[in-house]
């Protein structure tokens, strides 16, 4: 089968296969970027536009670029030595990447969340605290940390224990502490790296339900291996690509009923429906 | 991925193709067996075949329940399976198609239905316009059939058009028959048992040409995404 061929995999989608957004503003918008981690090229060439306050999944098979791509959304690939970056990615008016541009600064407001919870070894109001804190904030810290573990969907179950360890409850709790983390600081974009894969059904659900509650107010842009969640909880799904060289291109971008109802790239219908993966 | 993933994947893969393929030929079967009792409900009402006519009634009990093994085989596929793109286009057109063929056997049941409460009496005109139209039709059916087996849209598009220019001369011969069958009831108004009989079976082979008409439609929408009924379209590609 044609699909197999390196040559077809490492193909970028074509443009009329990615969607664009003529009568909004992106949030986000990234523009021909590439990544390297030293002379190995990683992801190439992806221009993605991302609507205010919708869920956009990244979806591909291992080794795609997907969680690549997302860290380049908060200049965490910055934390890799020999990671380097060409393109935009335009947030909030300018381009992230300007050497003017603080990281840390935009890695507050956009925040991320990793596949397995990661809770500092400190109490569960202090995971919560920690970037206002270090933001200098000291004033109605009770008031923020309640609010965002209410926005995270954990404050009924904690709320009795503040000063235990973050460590010390659920994966699922561990998992929305840590979003609530991320939320305390007020992030315009919530960046997941899997964020359900290492949880238990029930967890999944709950992360699941709190993603679509949170994409009221903040844009959630997530790497997920699961197909099902990404038609439940997005609103548009990129797919992303590689051949044998292992460059990662997005080959296709677009509502969820077009890539997982009627995909126009042929390697798209061939991922979602197990035929490559 | 490595290489043992990748057989992995296609060895589960192809299992999938297998019952996606198992499924379209129990489909196919379902399909002839229509076909069948259609042609034979017409053929003993027209020879007077009371025993051929019971036979179709018996039989559709035959094509009631492939309907309801074909639903339950969409059913686990989708609950084990859940197919995505292409293969949820193909499972859920499979099982509406199911539905359209299960109601054209009710259509022939009807038809042999209405040929015993004829009992011995002849037919009140001899049937001419009746099996054309049935011909037609069941040329209907499996031309909507094939065009679901194509799963090309090119294909689909050119029997749709076709089927619809079928359906339109089914149409204008039912008229045909309701014009006829009214103006024998006119003449001597005793006729309006026999006639009312021939109107009821003219209706049900209209009818079988309209769920050939929806089967194609099916088609259509497994090979584009696009939902159709008459003029009515929903592209599912578009939210």
């Amino acid at each position: 089968m044609a699909l197999n061929e390196t040559d077809l995999l490492s193909q970028a989608g074509s443009v009329e296969n990615i969607l664009r957004f003529d009568d909004i503003e992106p949030v986000l918008e990234s523009n021909d970027l590439s990544v390297a981690y030293g002379d190995q090229t990683a992801v190439s060439g992806v221009s993605l536009q991302v609507p205010k306050n919708s869920v956009v999944s990244l979806i591909g098979p291992s080794g795609c670029g997907k969680s690549t791509l997302l860290r380049c959304f908060n200049r965490m690939n910055d934390l890799i030595p020999s990671a380097s970056v060409k393109g935009t990615v335009n947030f909030a008016g300018q381009n992230i990447y300007d050497p003017e541009v603080d990281p840390t600064e935009i890695r507050f407001r956009i925040g991320m969340v990793f596949q397995r919870p990661n809770p500092f070894p400190k109490s569960i109001y202090e995971n919560v605290a920690f970037g206002a804190r270090i933001n200098g904030i000291t004033d109605d810290l009770d008031e923020l940390v309640e609010t965002s573990l209410r926005r995270a969907a954990v404050w009924d179950e904690v709320k009795d224990r503040l000063n235990d360890s973050g460590l010390s409850v659920s994966g699922g709790q561990q998992q929305r502490i840590c979003i609530a983390r991320a939320l305390a600081v007020n992030p315009e974009i919530v960046l997941m790296d899997e964020p359900a894969s290492a949880l238990d059904p029930i967890s999944t659900q709950a992360i699941e339900q709190l993603i679509q509650e949170l994409s009221n107010e903040v844009t959630i842009i997530i790497v997920t291996h699961n197909m099902q969640q990404a038609t439940r909880i997005s609103d548009y799904a990129a797919v992303m690509m590689a051949g044998e060289e292992r460059i990662g291109r997005m080959i296709e971008y677009g509502t969820n009923d077009q890539v997982f109802g009627n995909p126009k790239d042929e390697r798209t219908e061939a991922y979602v429906t197990g035929r490559i993966g | 991925m490595n290489e043992q993933q990748g057989n992995i994947l296609s060895i589960g893969r192809q299992e999938f193709d297998r019952e996606l393929g198992r499924l379209e030929a129990e489909l196919i079967l379902m399909s002839g067996l229509v076909e069948k009792a259609i042609f034979d409900a017409l053929q003993a009402l027209k020879n007077r075949d009371i025993d051929r006519s019971q036979k179709v009634i018996n039989e559709d009990d035959h094509i009631d329940k492939t309907e309801l093994e074909i639903e339950r085989y969409c059913i686990e596929l989708i609950r084990r399976e859940s197919p995505m793109a292409g293969d949820l286009r193909r499972i859920v057109a499979s099982l509406q198609i199911a539905g359209e063929l299960e109601r054209i056997g009710d259509y022939a049941e009807g038809i042999a239905k209405i040929s015993i409460n004829m009992g011995s009496q002849p037919p009140l005109k001899e049937l001419i316009d009746i099996p054309r139209m049935g011909d037609k039709a069941v040329s209907m059916l499996k031309r909507s059939l094939e065009s679901f087996i194509s799963r090309d849209e090119d294909v689909v598009r050119t029997i749709v058009v076709e089927l619809e220019s079928e359906d339109d001369e089914v149409d204008d011969l039912y008229t045909k028959v309701q014009g006829d069958l009214m103006e024998l009831v006119k003449s001597d108004p005793d006729n309006a048992e026999r006639a009312t009989y021939l109107m009821w079976v003219a209706h049900n082979v209209e009818r079988v040409a309209d769920r050939a008409m929806n089967i194609a439609e099916r088609a259509l929408f497994q090979a584009t995404g696009q939902l159709v009924s008459g003029t009515t379209t929903i592209d599912t590609n578009v939210e």
